[in-house]
């Protein structure tokens, strides 16, 4: 029989439906090994049939496929190794138990970070309420300052330097009503280890009369060379000369630094 | 997966194999055995005999001797009849015959798949009455030619050739 006809006969439906002889299977079998036509004819009854009969299957409950997986004995990979859940389970333990410890390290870790952060930023805290208190009395010390350099009832008197410092100068704001003297003495150098400037009124005429009304005692560390000194009601001139720490009772005139008339 | 490959996992045993056997298969072979045995919680006992029996007899199945499709469909024919046996069905034979497989649709409410069978039932409803009956003797009941002739009372000789034009206008239906 030639394929065309194996195929027109209707008996590889049979052969589908499990309806032929041994015999008879194992030459259809045969036949459709060599015969690729005849094969893909039995592969597409088998698919309307299958399809068929799947369209009309009653339900059946998932529960029926777990039975049926039970008397298997098949379950979900773990009838593979039945030791493998307990050792898997040991293991999974230890590895908690190492992530735990870990987790515990690394906490302690951050947590000592943290205290360090904090206490840094305690520190750096600290430091900059100094600079701010720093800045902040600075501050106030330059508006002191400017204001009485502002003060419009200041009389200035101008300071020029001496022939022992000739590019010195300094200024003195005079304030005859409130009777407050300042010096403006950033045209100064620092003066030599264990001497001080002193500042003087002098009276011109009819003798040079010199006054002494204070010393810039801690020169270096007043940053903005403003000093308060003693009043004076009668200054024709002031003088600031260098003398020993302590001051003078009468100025060395060889170290007068700078002079100038009111 | 192929039949193919998936033939190759059941005879290692692997255990994802069962899983495609059955989504495969148990719909095809659970309407069978539905049309065989009528109760359906034994139809169900009977659906786990024969998962049982593909998956530890595999090794008597050989491609040589046939599909592995028709393999199986063997295995639930005759595990339905050996349940039916089983329970002293006298007249096993004359009971089925009254019904067919289009019956199952009564049931309705339990169809699996409703929705992707809808269509195909409607198709089937519109067979030729003569078409349901053959296919449900010689596919859904396993008859022989000879036993579906005489039930039929056509001549022995156009029993398959009219089993193959049912089963052509079925597959026209599905593009098979």
């Amino acid at each position: 029989m030639e394929a065309k006809q194996y195929i027109e006969s209707g008996i590889l439906e049979l052969y589908v439906y499990g309806l032929l002889t041994e015999k008879e299977n194992l030459e259809i079998a045969e036949l459709a090994r060599e015969n690729p036509e005849v094969e893909s004819e039995i592969i597409s009854i088998e698919k309307a049939v299958s399809a068929l009969s799947s369209s009309f299957s009653p339900f059946h409950s998932v529960a029926n496929f777990e039975k049926t997986k039970a008397r298997l004995e098949l379950n979900d990979g773990k009838v593979f190794d039945i030791k493998s859940p307990s050792n898997r389970s040991q293991y999974l333990s230890w590895a908690a138990a190492v992530l735990l410890l870990l987790g515990f390290g690394y906490q302690t870790l951050e947590l000592a970070k943290s205290k360090q952060a904090v206490s840094e930023t305690g520190d750096e805290k600290n430091k900059i309420e100094r600079e701010y208190a720093f800045l902040d009395q600075q501050n106030k010390q330059t508006e002191k300052n400017l204001s009485i350099v502002r003060d419009i009832k200041n009389t200035s008197v101008t300071l020029g330097g001496q022939s022992v410092s000739p590019a010195s100068f300094a200024k003195v704001y005079w304030n005859k009503e409130a009777k407050t003297t300042y010096i403006d003495a950033a045209g100064l150098p620092n003066p030599p280890k264990g001497m001080v400037y002193q500042v003087w009124s002098l009276k011109l005429s009819p003798v040079l009369t010199p006054t002494s009304i204070g010393l810039l005692d801690n020169f270096e560390e007043n940053s903005q060379k403003i000093f308060a000194v003693s009043q004076t009601d009668s200054a024709e001139a002031f003088g600031i000369t260098l003398e020993p720490a302590g001051g003078s009772l009468t100025p060395t005139m060889e170290q007068l630094y700078t002079l100038g008339k009111v | 997966m192929s039949q193919e490959e998936l033939l190759v996992l059941i005879r290692k045993k692997d255990e994802r194999a069962f899983t495609h056997l059955y989504d495969m298969y148990s719909k095809s072979l659970f309407s069978v055995i539905n049309v065989l045995v009528k109760n359906r919680e034994e139809a169900e006992d009977v659906l786990q005999e024969v998962f049982v029996k593909i998956w530890k007899n595999i090794d008597s199945y050989s491609e040589s001797k046939g599909r592995f499709y028709t393999w199986i469909l063997n295995i639930a024919r005759n595990a339905s009849i050996d349940k039916l046996r089983s329970k002293n069905f006298n007249n096993t034979q004359k009971k089925l015959s009254s019904d067919n497989f289009v019956n199952l649709l009564d049931d309705s409410n339990k169809l699996a798949n409703k929705l992707d069978a809808i269509g195909i039932q409607e198709f089937v409803k519109k067979l030729k009455p003569k078409c349901i009956e053959i296919i449900d003797l010689l596919f859904f009941k396993g008859y022989t030619q000879q036993e579906a002739s005489e039930e039929l009372a056509i001549p022995l000789g156009t029993v398959k050739t009219q089993n193959r034009n049912c089963i052509n206008d079925l597959r026209n239906y599905l593009k098979i």
